[in-house]
């Protein structure tokens, strides 16, 4: 153990690569970044109640409820997690399995309206 | 057959630097917020099926959820609007506990780690309250009529009775069914007051508790985390790491009850 630790690269270890990180990252806005992410995050929900006493559409409403919902998770994936910090390959290696909910979603709503039409 | 293997360490990957440029912790964090990603989004998934299946039956949210702490009356989607107010703050404070670990002031992350604590509890606490309400239900109730299938008083100009497989009835017809007819308040997991589905009780349930629980979970990792900070175990350590991986995981809660409201308390 003690020979592998005097060759030890440096970046080798968990301390190394978080603190690298941390430098390539730093920014001296950090704070009104969050704060800024916290403003839009609490405006979107204000709005979303909002707009459903109002009556609009119904079908509409879910659109709008849905699309509302993906940007508010992005701000929180995105700012909150760090995720746009991080490398193109690791981003993508978290964020492309979720095509296959998108599916799912597409195969199984489906499947509930038709059990609906055929009951 | 040899048992010992020897290894040319010239051809062994010794590590170096990280492909991802990630540390392993906070990769297998990610990896396993994927998979609990996963998890939720099926449930969700089910719960979006079968209300498909049910849609003329299915109880609207804010005729079910009307209730706030000390106001009588209906107040729908006022309150889970707060809960997602708390637990959005509750995200901002660990982001800035992170923030404060980033610069390596230790006083700053056990202030705002502290925080988040905190507003988890409120956000554990308000579920409880929402449940509460939820199983003990209205004074108005439903009702088993005599053949045993749920009925409903519904207004409709005048006093209807919503049928189980959504049909309103209106008149003496009314009278007539309700004769033999038993109230019930509130919801269980056979039999609710909402909708003459119980799927929906179910799923509220099931869901709202699934994430309550990781909420809680996220209460119990932070609040360890946070005696780390205090002890100042960081300090030596000379990095915050563990604070950001378990900033992560209650990012992910606040994630996933973004969905909840939307598909839940909205839709």
């Amino acid at each position: 153990m003690s020979e592998n630790h005097e060759h030890k690269p440096k970046g080798y270890t968990t301390g190394d690569i978080h603190n690298q990180f941390v430098e390539e990252h730093e920014t001296p806005n950090a704070k009104k970044v969050i704060w800024r992410t916290f403003w839009i995050l609490l405006f979107i929900t204000i709005f979303e109640v909002a707009i459903s006493f109002t009556g609009l559409n119904k079908e509409l409403l879910q659109w709008i409820f849905v699309a509302l919902t993906i940007v508010k998770a992005g701000y929180i994936v995105g700012y909150f997690m760090h995720l746009i910090h991080e490398r193109f390959s690791f981003r993508y290696s978290i964020l492309l399995p979720f095509i296959l909910i998108a599916y799912l979603i597409f195969i199984a709503l489906k499947e509930g309206v038709y059990l609906n039409f055929v009951k | 057959m040899s048992a010992t293997v020897t290894l040319d360490k010239s051809k062994v990957w010794g590590g170096g630097t990280s492909p991802f440029g990630v540390s392993w912790g906070k990769m297998y964090m990610w990896f396993f917020l994927v998979s609990d990603a996963f998890t939720f989004s099926t449930l969700l998934v089910a719960y979006g099926t079968l209300r498909h299946r049910f849609t003329e039956i299915w109880p609207m949210p804010n005729i079910v959820f009307t209730h706030f702490p000390f106001i009588h009356g209906h107040v729908p989607l006022a309150y889970v609007g707060l809960m997602t107010f708390i637990l959005i703050m509750s995200s901002v404070t660990m982001v800035l506990a992170v923030e404060g670990g980033h610069r390596r002031h230790n006083k700053d992350v056990a202030l705002w780690l502290g925080l988040t604590i905190i507003g988890g509890l409120m956000f554990v606490g308000s579920q409880a309250w929402e449940w509460y309400h939820f199983i003990v239900g209205t004074e108005h109730g439903a009702y088993i009529l005599a053949d045993g299938t749920w009925a409903k008083l519904v207004e409709h100009g005048k006093e209807a009775l919503q049928l189980a497989n959504g049909t309103i009835v209106e008149g003496p017809r009314v009278h007539e069914l309700l004769a033999g007819a038993k109230q019930f308040h509130g919801a269980n997991l056979v039999i609710n007051e909402y909708g003459s589905t119980p799927l929906f009780a179910n799923f509220f349930f099931f869901i709202t508790g699934f994430h309550g629980f990781h909420v809680f979970s996220g209460v119990v990792i932070n609040f360890i985390i946070w005696i780390k900070v205090l002890n100042g175990d960081y300090i030596k350590r000379g990095h915050y790491e563990q604070v950001e991986k378990v900033g992560l995981y209650w990012h992910f809660v606040d994630l996933v009850w973004v969905f909840v409201f939307t598909f839940f308390y909205l839709v």
